[in-house]
This record gives C-alpha cells, sequence and structure tokens, in this order.
C-alpha cells in the first residue's frame, strides 16, 4: 500500500524536471569552461613562437613597451612576444624567487638581483656579463617640488626643516626608495665630516617628516601628484621628468648639490631561460639594450643613456650633477643592504625613533 | 489623538526614506557617477578605444574565466557543506562551521600568502610542481584558487540560516516515504533553498570578478596573462591612462549591474512562487 502511495506521489513530486535538467546544464556550463581553461595555455605552448617575460620595477613601463616594439623586428630566430610584469622592485624579485617565471629580470638595483641569485635561479657574477656592471641605462635621484616651489626645498638641508612633508616610498619594498636613503645618507655624511651618527640623525629627522611610505615608486608619485599629500617628492629623475610631462607645468625638478648614480642592472635568470629554452632570446634582448636604437629610446624615455654618442645627443635634458656611487660610497649593495636595509639595519633604527 | 499618531509616523517613516535615497545618492551613485564620468571624460571614441587593447580584452576575459570557474564550484561546495551541517549531525560540526568563516576573517593578501607557501618555488610543493613542469602560483589556477579561498563562504553562509530555519521535518518525510537520498536532495531540500542559493551566489559572483588583495599576491601581473579587471585598473591608474582605468573599472561595474539584473529578472519571471513562499 505504502509503495503504490509512493509511486503515484512521485511523479507529481518531480514535477519540475526542468529545475534538474538546469542544473545539470550549470554543472556541465563549469566543467566545459574548466577544460577551455586547461586547454587555453597548451596551445599557447604549443604554437611555435618564443615568449619571454621581463619582470621589472615601477617606473620602466614605458620605457620597455618602447624597447619592446622596437628588439622584437630585428630578432629574426624565432617569432617573439615579450610580457611585461611591473612592481616594486624588492616585491618582483620576490615574486621571481618565489616562481614567477621571469626570463630577464630588469630591476632597480644590482641587490635584487643578487637575492634571486641567492637562491640558485642565476650565476653569482651575474653583473660581470655585461658591460658596464650590466647597467645599459642610468638615472639619479632629485626632488620634484610644486609649481614655483612654494616650500622653498633647494637642497637637502631643506627636507628635514620642522613642516615640509617628504614623500619617498618604503626601502624595504622599492628600489627607487634606497636610492633615495642612500643618496640622503651620502649627501648627510658629506656634510658632517663623515660623522656616521650625524648622518643616521639627519635621515631619522628625514624620515620623521614623510607621513606615508608606499610600496613602489610610481605609487609615491601617484601619493604626490595624484593625491597633493606633501611638498617634495624623491624620485628617479626618469620619474621625475615623466611626471612634468603628465601633469604639464604643475611641478619644477629641482637637482640638489649631490646625489647618487643609480645604476639599475639587468641580467638573464639562467634556470628559467634554460628550462624555457628561451636563452638565446633572452640575452638577444639584454645585448640589445646597449644599441645605439635602444640607447636613443632609453634617452628618449629620461634615463641616462650610457652610449656616449647618444649621451652627448641628449645632455641637455640631464644635469650635471656631483653623483656618488653605490660601489665608491657604500662599498657596494651587499653591504649597503646590509647595513642600511635588513632587519635592525640603520632604515629601521631612523624609521622608528620619530 | 489617533490621527496625531499616524502623523508622526508619516514623519518619522518620510525622514528615514530620504535619509535612505541620500545615502545611497552619496556613496552608491556619486562614486558611480564619478567613474562614469572619468571614464568618459575624452569623449566616447576615447572610452571605446581604450577598451580596445589587447591587454583590457585579456583582463576581461580572465576575470569572466576566473569567475566561471570559481563561482560554480563555489555553488557545489557551499551547497554541500550548508546541507551536511544542517541536515546532520556528526562530531566536529561547530569546527567546520568556523573553518567555512574563516576566509571572511582571514585578510586577503593573507589568502593569497597561503598560495605562495604551499605552491611557491621555495613553498611546501615547489620543487615537486616546477620537476613537473606544472604551474599553479603566478598563472591562471592560482588566480582561481586565492578566489575560490576569497569567495567560499558565500554560498554557505547564506543558505545556513535559512536550512537552519526550515529543520529537517521535509527531508525527514521524504525520506520515511522512501525517496533516496539524492531524491530528497534533488526534490525537497534544493526547491526550497532555490532562492537563497541565488543571492549566494551572486554574491559570490560579485567578490570573484572584484577580488583584488588574494588575486594580486599571487599574480605575478604579468598584463595580459595573468591580470584580472580590478589588478589591470590600478595598472592603467599607475601608467596615467586614467580614462583606461576607468573605463576598464565602469565595464567592472556594468558587469555586476548586469547580474543584479538578472537576478531581478528572475525574480520578476518568479514573482508568484516567490511572494508564495514569503507568505509561508
Amino acid at each position: 500500500m505504502i509503495f503504490t502511495t509512493r509511486q503515484t506521489t512521485l511523479p507529481t513530486k518531480t514535477a519540475r524536471p526542468s529545475l534538474l535538467s538546469r542544473r545539470m546544464l550549470l554543472v556541465a556550463g563549469a566543467l566545459a569552461c574548466f577544460a577551455g581553461g586547461l586547454a587555453g595555455p597548451v596551445t599557447a605552448r604549443a604554437a611555435e613562437q618564443k615568449t619571454l617575460l621581463n619582470v621589472s620595477y615601477d617606473p620602466t613601463r614605458e620605457l620597455y613597451q618602447k624597447l619592446n616594439a622596437a628588439f622584437i623586428p630585428t630578432y629574426k630566430d624565432a617569432e617573439l612576444k615579450i610580457n611585461q610584469s611591473h612592481g616594486g622592485s624588492g616585491k618582483q624579485a620576490r615574486s621571481v624567487i618565489d616562481g614567477l617565471d621571469a626570463d630577464v629580470v630588469t630591476l632597480a638595483l644590482a641587490y635584487d638581483i643578487d637575492a634571486i641569485a641567492d637562491t640558485g635561479l642565476l650565476a653569482k657574477d651575474w653583473q660581470t656579463r655585461l658591460p658596464q656592471n650590466s647597467s645599459p641605462y642610468t638615472s639619479t635621484i632629485v626632488f620634484l617640488v610644486r609649481k614655483g616651489n612654494p616650500a622653498a626645498i633647494k637642497d637637502w638641508p631643506d627636507l628635514i626643516k620642522p613642516g615640509v612633508q617628504v614623500i619617498t616610498p618604503n626601502p624595504k619594498t622599492s628600489g627607487g626608495a634606497r636610492w633615495n636613503h642612500l643618496a640622503a645618507y651620502a649627501y648627510a655624511l658629506q656634510a658632517n665630516g663623515n660623522d656616521a651618527a650625524k648622518a643616521e640623525d639627519y635621515l631619522s629627522k628625514l624620515y620623521a617628516n614623510v607621513p606615508v611610505l608606499d610600496t613602489g615608486a610610481r605609487g609615491a608619485t601617484n601619493t604626490f601628484a595624484q593625491r597633493g599629500i606633501g611638498d617634495v617628492l624623491l624620485a628617479w629623475e626618469n620619474e621625475a621628468i615623466l611626471s612634468l610631462k603628465e601633469f604639464g607645468d604643475a611641478f619644477e625638478i629641482v637637482v640638489p648639490s649631490i646625489s647618487i648614480l643609480a645604476e639599475p642592472p639587468v641580467a638573464v635568470v639562467d634556470k628559467v631561460a634554460d628550462r624555457k629554452g628561451t636563452r638565446a632570446a633572452a640575452e638577444a634582448y639584454l645585448k640589445f639594450l646597449y644599441t645605439p636604437e635602444a640607447q636613443e629610446i632609453i634617452a628618449q624615455n629620461h634615463y641616462r643613456p650610457r652610449d656616449p654618442a647618444v649621451a652627448a645627443k641628449y645632455a641637455k635634458n640631464f644635469p650635471e650633477v656631483k653623483l656618488v656611487t653605490i660601489d665608491g660610497a657604500f662599498g657596494g649593495w651587499r653591504k649597503a643592504q646590509e647595513t642600511h636595509f635588513a632587519d635592525g639595519g640603520i632604515f629601521d633604527r631612523v624609521s622608528v625613533k620619530k | 489623538m489617533s490621527k496625531r499618531s499616524l502623523r508622526d509616523h508619516s514623519a518619522t517613516r518620510l525622514s528615514l526614506v530620504a535619509l535612505t535615497v541620500v545615502i545611497v545618492l552619496l556613496f552608491l551613485l556619486l562614486p558611480l557617477a564619478q567613474v562614469l564620468q572619468q571614464a568618459f571624460a575624452k569623449g566616447p571614441a576615447v572610452f571605446w578605444h581604450s577598451l580596445q587593447g589587447e591587454d583590457p580584452l585579456a583582463a576581461i576575459r580572465l576575470t569572466l574565466l576566473v569567475a566561471a570557474i570559481s563561482v560554480p564550484l563555489n555553488l557545489v561546495f557551499g551547497l554541500a557543506a550548508s546541507w551536511a551541517i544542517t541536515k546532520f549531525d556528526f562530531p566536529g560540526k561547530s569546527l567546520l562551521v568556523s573553518l567555512i568563516d574563516l576566509p571572511f576573517s582571514v585578510s586577503p593578501v593573507i589568502s593569497g600568502l597561503i598560495y605562495v607557501l604551499l605552491f611557491g618555488a621555495h613553498g611546501f610543493l615547489g620543487p615537486w610542481l616546477i620537476e613537473h613542469n606544472l604551474k599553479i602560483i603566478f598563472a591562471v589556477p592560482g588566480i582561481v584558487l586565492a578566489t575560490v579561498f576569497v569567495t567560499f563562504p558565500f554560498v554557505a553562509r547564506e543558505l545556513i540560516p535559512l536550512m537552519e530555519e526550515q529543520g529537517r521535518e521535509e527531508e525527514e518525510a521524504a525520506l520515511v516515504l522512501g525517496a533516496s537520498g539524492w531524491r530528497t536532495f534533488w526534490s525537497v531540500t534544493l526547491p526550497n533553498v532555490k532562492w537563497a542559493l541565488l543571492y549566494g551566489v551572486l554574491l559570490c559572483n560579485a567578490r570573484a570578478m572584484g577580488e583584488f588583495g588574494a588575486v594580486s599576491v599571487v599574480s605575478g601581473h604579468v598584463r595580459g596573462l595573468t591580470n584580472t579587471m580590478p589588478l589591470h585598473v590600478e595598472i592603467l591608474y599607475n601608467e596615467y591612462d586614467f580614462v583606461g582605468a576607468f573605463a576598464v573599472a565602469s565595464v567592472l561595474a556594468l558587469l555586476a549591474l548586469v547580474t543584479l539584473g538578472i537576478k531581478s529578472a528572475v525574480e520578476w519571471w518568479h514573482r508568484d512562487e516567490l511572494a508564495a513562499t514569503r507568505r509561508h
């Protein structure tokens, strides 16, 4: 009896076969999407085409877009595609260490590539493999101030005046910020007769005037230019010139009395390039950066070119500044990193003391 | 006297409605209008052009793909979890409930870092993955995993209170009448919760498309490959391409509006049924 009841009630209860089949469709759709997602990369890999990934730091987006467009037609051995990834230099190095498949790294400073080399992804002597410390272009650190320079900032001592707001990114994550920090320290050493304690005191007064530490150079530029925070931005020269172009004449560049020669280096990541079979293309790509054609693009994008002829042609764009070098003034990046930016280093001490 | 209280009542109601309208205008419509205004600041041609490039299209495709994978997965997970929690008793149930809430309480950045620690080159499974040439982190699978993790609670959190309130009587009746577990689920449980399920899926979808923090950690930011729409908006903004940034942002907002539209349409379509369940 119960059985017959069930037999008669069930058809009415399941009077919604459409619902069931709709759910089935949904599930099938999801599976199809998933399969599509899996198939995508496979087909991309099957095509006879080489893909390079250039993992770079923040302000080089525009530069490498143009350099890539110039390099790709000159490379004949394979059909080339160059992908770009940008972010704070230290963060980018961390991503490569964690497995971001960079064929080449073009970072803000040598230490970040050293950190990658320490994990065995590329040879420790990477910086000797290309000319001029593997840095096809250089830059320096300048001040960007608001139109008319209302805070009257002329040189490093003006940055520690009470009430002046200084914008610089966080040296723990940003390469540009580390150059800023070292340039300031180089000035303070020189001004105080190489008294390290007084130089440190200068830095703590400087960081006391910093309202916000962004993670990357571009973030700091946006804080200063877009959000209108701060009286002066410590910036890459290239970034400062770019801001002038982007925002018209809302800003002015102030060149300090002394600054630092910033050498952003480039390197092939051996293990990744060998695994992906892209070594030849990656090496050709980096060598291309030293050609006159590339050096022109570099100068046009406000980086200081290495090629003497190109440098002479664009000399009026790059004012002469007294520059200290990382090797001369700080004993190389490993030493500078350890004394200034490691845990418990000078940056930690001066940024806590407020 | 009753007249006065009625007037008081309507005055209160009026001011409450006015307040709500003002808040909605100020905090929802104004920013949305601002996004659209910025997107069209240089005219519709520039707006259209800035969506045409390879990178914005890739970002839109990736965002839709990630949502299309993670939302159905979370639909199944969420439904299964809330069914198990509300219809059965088992040891460790309260632990499971708190685990479901974990993604809500953990910062999205940490959720991303979990996957870096697990699948990164120096993570727990990293060396094995490299050996077998499998890519999870800094590729689409990692982005999907991070999104699934972050959006996990939405469906379950919508369903659990409702299913708890509905109790187990109807299921028990179905079982007593001889229906199988599957039959009970499809014919009794699912129809009872389908509206809550729809809301859960919509919330889940909105978050899946909009997630920034966790995805940012595992993305690697390779343009054209691993940038979702929210990441691409940030990149364009940082490149001083404000029209482009707000154009992509407005497409993202549009996608959210489309899901809301679908929801309203479904509700309208089934309005009689909905009214019946609400009365009940």
